[in-house]
């Protein structure tokens, strides 16, 4: 913490500017990725000095072939860089804005101390033009990132998601009841913030209002008016909610946050008529795959193999039998306004998502489906469960797409073309751990089967609305 | 005049104090006297003013704005002529006075003057300040020829800078017979020479100067061997001193410069001092040393600015010190410096250049044709010193291997052969992996 605060305090002073806290995107090396090829050296040459050699590539390839190492070497963009504080013409500055450490060309004296001064070899002198050069994320965009084929670079924009948010309120209580490494705090706080003060919420029985969202000691866990439910009307609560609201002339978002339970399950038949009927709700479905507060016991979105504490395994049962329902889909034949899957391995798409999800709710039916890998009912380390949720959907187990009412289009926001090894996927997770190589088979001709359904669909939802307009 | 916290001096070392002590104290008035009637450069760019390769209204490291908005008192034009530890004051040169809380002395260094007879009656010019600077260039316009006595970092930069300006240049040695014996050996002094021998700048390396003196405007130099040389322009780089005379009587303990601990704390309380004017510890042994350089007194500031503003050193499982109140000590100096000459560009870390070869184990790469010189000294295990001659290498590595004690054993070889290869893998695998 003593870090942060001075390095965001550093920058501050230097610049006298009092915006605390502003993150930074950052260019990420992986060097057990890198294969050595130099393609980034190429291409920062090519757009820093429209050049073949890559003297002039502010990034550099270290190759120890003896030992088999490779790895870029270039500017970190410190926080408190000590090239800035050594500069004696004052010609290095951190621009508190991007982060990136630019030189001033006007104020150089190519003294080179910046360069015995940085640890890390990221700003470094080029004999060619006599001067030193250092990356500067060519303003957003880095080109040794694009042609990084192994990917061992890596360009985080993240942290716009937290500049974006800091400046909203956060509407969920502080600290936490939530199992260790649950992602449903992340989804709740992301999810509150972006929708706002102007909010309803509905919470049924579930994990969701069991780690404090209904609140404690007759106070709600929220900031903003949260009812719980029972496990059947979620949805229809909802519906009366917003109209009574609107009659009386107020526009308030109907939000719900539900299990997969109170939604493909036991919550169905309530969120099915509301979504028939239209009504102006953005529900948002946290599919853990079980009922994972109550025992860890199967639900309809539990997948074929999975271990649970209703489908054990044991010389006979080898998980559950049966294939889980695909409810995102289902929602999409019950013409909802919106319809999409999101993972908070991939929270920028899941607030682009949000912000569609909560127009479409004004006029219909918005329905995000997010997967939400448990590490207590699924048996995985708590640290991994970002990990697990961005390997759901590079193997193709849990697709990212939205679907378009209004255009009848259904698009897929992470490439589904050349998916990761299944196995990937399953090895990560304690549930699938017992899978015999027929149960794996079985589970990659189903997520196959998903996707070509899902492209199918894409193709008739596209020709029914050329149809549409043509007539 | 009353503040919290006085800082006299206003480079690298000060500078870095004011930022670090705005880290921990928001508001105690911060009071900085600069003796010059400028804002805040270093000194570091006066060769570069008389090159002309940067403008001076380019070379200042903070404005108008950064003393306002940070709440400094920045005085400049003020000089400092004495301190009173037991009654926490300095006094001005005008008159005032000024009562601290904390003082931090980082006054720098000032140029020595040696011991040639007929040199402190004549006329000659230093460089030093800004408007030692402002002098040299004034008297370049119409000067024809110089001469510079020292061979060390202002005399090899001011000869450059002044050969370009087309002027004819020649060097006397100082106290050693070499070219920038701090930080290159004599073969790599004679590669530099060479170079600017290449680029019409001589160096008296086996001659001293004996006796000097001013006639109609010119400097007559008569070297030891008797022979005269003539100039429009006489510079003194034969070295600098620490800045301290005029804290001589204050009490503190001094040595060379004034001696302080690793928080750069002096012998008198709530006296610390930083940067050219400090004598601390030395990172190879148990010494006090001026390290005298400019990475060591922005260290040192941050260090000196922390402990003013109430941080202590200490363990960090102490359960009554929270963690926010530990600063990191200072680890100890290591010379460092680079040399760019004419398109070269030499850098030197650590012992390069250790009193007695006894007792290291040294690997050279010298290159038959070319400017092209590598030389790296070992201890037991470990790298202790470093140089290079227009080697692609990062400095900051090197010294980083230097500092952190990395254990070469097993990589002295390789590391030989290929050192910017190795030196990046070794980053990798300890501090930045």
């Amino acid at each position: 913490m003593e870090f942060l605060e001075r390095l965001i305090v550093h920058s501050v002073i230097r610049k006298g500017d009092k915006k605390l806290g502003n993150a930074y995107n950052t260019l990420v090396v992986h060097p057990e990725k890198c294969n050595g090829c130099g393609d980034c050296e190429i291409a920062c040459a090519k757009v820093k000095a429209d050049s073949t050699d890559i003297s002039h590539s502010r990034i550099k390839v270290t190759r120890n072939l003896k030992e088999g190492f490779f790895g870029p070497v270039v500017c970190l963009q410190c926080g408190d860089p000590d090239c800035v504080r050594s500069c004696p013409g004052g010609a290095l500055t951190k621009n508190p804005e991007t982060g990136v450490i630019v030189i001033d060309r006007e104020r150089c004296v190519t003294c080179t101390i910046c360069t015995l001064a940085c640890p890390y070899g990221g700003i470094t002198y080029n004999p060619v033009v006599n001067d030193v050069m250092k990356c500067d994320h060519c303003g957003g965009d880095p080109e040794c990132v694009k042609v990084c084929e192994p990917k061992a670079l890596e360009y985080k924009t993240e942290a716009n998601i937290f500049n974006e948010q800091s400046k909203f309120e956060d509407l969920f209580v502080p600290g936490l009841a939530a199992c260790l490494g649950c992602n449903s705090e992340l989804l709740i706080r992301h999810t509150l913030r972006h929708v706002g003060p102007n909010t309803v919420l509905a919470t049924p029985p579930g994990c969701i209002p069991g780690i404090a969202v209904v609140g404690f000691n007759e106070q709600t866990g929220t900031k903003v008016p949260v009812f719980h439910p029972l496990l059947t009307n979620s949805a229809s609560m909802l519906a009366g909610v917003r109209r009574y609201y609107q009659r009386i002339g107020r526009d308030v978002t109907m939000l719900a946050l539900a299990g997969d339970g109170g939604t493909a399950d036991v919550g169905f038949q309530s969120l099915s008529g509301a979504a028939e009927r239209g009504e102006q709700i953005l529900y948002v479905c946290v599919d853990n795959e079980g009922y994972m507060n109550t025992g860890m016991q199967r639900s309809g979105t539990t997948p074929y193999g999975s271990w649970t504490s209703t489908t054990p395994v044991g010389a006979v049962l080898r998980g559950k039998t049966r294939d889980n329902k695909y409810m995102p889909l289902i929602m999409v034949m019950h013409n909802c306004e919106y319809v999409a899957t999101a993972s908070t391995a991939f929270i920028e798409d899941y607030h682009e998502k949000l912000d569609k999800a909560i127009e479409a709710s004004k006029r219909g039916m918005a329905y995000i489906h997010v997967f939400s890998p448990c590490p207590t009912g699924w048996r995985f380390q708590p640290a991994l469960t970002i990990e697990v949720s961005r390997k759901g959907v590079e193997t193709n187990m849990f697709p990212l797409w939205e679907f378009d009412y209004q255009t009848g289009e259904l698009s897929f926001d992470y490439p589904v073309d050349n998916p990761l090894p299944l196995e990937e996927y399953l090895s990560l997770v304690g549930k699938f751990r017992h899978l015999d190589k027929n149960q794996i088979e079985h589970l990659k001709e189903t997520a196959a089967l998903r996707i070509e359904i899902l492209k199918g669909i894409a193709k008739t939802k596209k020709i029914t609305a050329e149809i549409k307009e043509a007539i | 005049m009353q503040t919290k916290y006085l800082i006299i001096g206003s480079s690298h070392a000060g500078l870095n104090a004011a930022d670090e002590i705005r880290v921990y104290d928001e508001e105690g008035p911060i009071t900085m006297i600069s003796m010059e009637n400028c804002l805040p450069y270093s000194p570091t760019v006066l060769p570069y003013i008389i090159s002309d390769k940067v403008k001076e209204k380019n070379i200042y490291l903070r404005d108008e704005k950064y003393f306002q908005e940070n709440k400094v008192t920045f005085l400049k034009g003020t000089k400092a002529v004495g301190v009173d530890t037991k009654a926490s004051k300095v006094l001005l040169s005008d008159g005032n006075e000024i009562g601290y809380e904390k003082l931090l002395v980082s006054t720098g260094s000032t140029p020595t003057i040696p011991p040639i007879s007929g040199l402190h009656e004549s006329s000659y010019h230093v460089l030093q300040t800004m408007e030692d600077a402002h002098k040299i260039n004034q008297a370049a316009k119409t000067a024809k020829s110089a001469v510079i006595l020292g061979t060390g970092l202002v005399g090899m930069h001011a000869a450059e800078s002044l050969a370009k300006k087309g002027l004819k240049v020649e060097l006397v040695r100082g106290r050693r017979p070499a070219v920038l014996p701090n930080y290159f050996d004599k073969e790599a002094g004679k590669l530099i020479h060479k170079v600017f021998l290449e680029n019409g700048v001589l160096c008296n390396l086996n001659n001293r100067a004996d006796q000097v003196e001013s006639l109609n405007g010119k400097s007559k130099i008569i070297l030891k061997d008797g022979n005269p040389l003539e100039a429009d322009l006489l510079l003194v780089g034969t070295g600098v001193r620490s800045r301290i005379d005029f804290i001589a009587n204050s009490g503190l303990q001094m040595d060379k410069g004034i001696v302080v601990d690793n928080m750069m704390r002096t012998s008198a309380e709530n006296v610390w001092a930083a940067g050219d004017v400090a004598q601390a510890d030395d990172f190879f042994s148990d010494k006090k040393i001026l390290n005298g350089i400019l990475p060591d007194a922005f260290e040192q500031g941050k260090i000196a600015g922390a402990s003013m503003a109430g941080k202590e050193i200490g363990i960090l499982n102490l359960p009554e010190v929270a963690e926010k109140d530990i600063s990191f000590p200072y680890a100890g100096g290591i010379s460092m410096n680079t040399f760019n000459f004419y398109e070269n560009r030499a850098f030197s870390v650590g012992m390069s250049v250790p009193e007695d070869e006894e007792g290291y184990e040294i690997d050279k790469m010298l290159l038959p044709t070319g400017c092209v010189y590598q030389k790296m000294i070992f201890k037991d295990s470990c790298l202790v010193g470093f140089f290079g001659i227009n080697v692609p290498l990062e400095p900051g590595i090197i010294m980083n291997i230097i500092r952190r004690k990395v254990d070469m054993r097993s990589m002295k070889a390789e590391f030989a052969v290929n050192p910017l290869g190795v030196s990046r893998h070794i980053m990798w695998s300890s501090w930045r992996g």
